[in-house]
């Protein structure tokens, strides 16, 4: 498969995410404290995203296949099942602590913080773990 | 409110995440797979796929790096976060989007794009969860972690 259209996809995503203030984990902390000072920076982020992928998903999936690859690769799982609520439910903890999710953390570390490498490096060993859980680890 | 907390609060942000949206899209469009972050690093590890995906995490280092040093959008200060508890939060972070096959970027840019109940439902639990845990450490036991 090119690589060109990945690294061009993650140039851009690193630069919406950095353009957004989503690599600072206070602004993150700030949106998810809705009792306290609350920041609405996420919300614009995320309905920003939205706008596109709610209206191009569906006019991408149409086509028979993408423009440089054989065929569309989506999920195919459908069920909500409890790995999907307890995944999320941990992640969310994890998420909530530090105000990092896994794109504006990769991001940060070139800021070279102890604490984004950290992270990045807990993340891994997270991921890890969880195949001990998950004999299929699909992408 | 002044035009340049206007910009900081409600124009970069829209911007940035008008920049997910293209970005996931051409992703989608070019090559057929979901942006989504934490499947991404984990496939450069454990594969398969590892060229697109290696490439993918280069671009978006590459990228934040333009941001602030090219467009001069000032890098955010370090978080304020003990080292200990961000190294939980890293754990749980990538044990809970392997088990729950997302993140914020495949569950919630990519997933509710496409109107996946799957993504939906995972979205709504760790924005919930990221909520009460905020909750707790701002106010019930207050900053003491």
């Amino acid at each position: 498969m090119k690589s060109w259209p990945a690294l061009l996809s993650g140039l851009l995503f690193g630069m919406g995410l950095s353009l957004a203030g989503m690599t600072d984990p206070g602004k993150v902390q700030g949106f998810l404290d809705i009792t306290g000072a609350w920041l609405p920076d996420l919300a614009f982020v995320m309905g920003g995203a939205l706008l596109i992928t709610l209206t191009m998903t569906s006019l991408i999936l149409r086509r028979d296949k993408p423009l440089l690859a054989s065929s569309f690769n989506m999920p195919t799982l459908k069920t909500i099942d409890g790995r999907l609520i307890v995944g999320s439910l941990i992640f969310g903890v994890g998420w909530g602590l530090s105000g990092y999710c896994p794109g504006p953390a990769l991001v940060s570390v070139v800021y070279g913080y102890d604490t984004t490498v950290v992270f990045c490096l807990a993340m891994t060993a997270g991921m890890f773990g969880a195949t001990l859980f998950n004999p299929k680890t699909g992408s | 409110m002044s035009a340049i907390e206007l910009l900081e609060t409600y124009i970069t942000p829209l911007l940035g995440g008008l920049t997910l949206g293209v970005a996931a899209m051409w992703l989608l469009f070019s090559l057929g797979r979901v942006a989504g972050i934490s499947g991404i690093v984990w496939g450069v590890m454990a594969g398969p796929d590892r060229q697109w995906r290696g490439f993918f995490v280069a671009g978006l280092l590459v990228g934040g790096l333009i941001i602030h040093t090219v467009i001069g959008i000032p890098i955010p200060e370090q978080s304020s976060t003990s080292l200990s508890l961000v190294a939980l939060s890293g754990l749980l972070v990538g044990f809970g989007t392997r088990i729950g096959g997302g993140c914020t970027s495949g569950h919630g840019v990519c997933g509710i794009g496409r109107q996946s109940l799957r993504s939906i439902v995972a979205t709504i639990t760790f924005m919930g969860a990221g909520v009460l845990t905020v909750f707790v450490i701002r106010h019930v036991v207050g900053g003491a972690l």
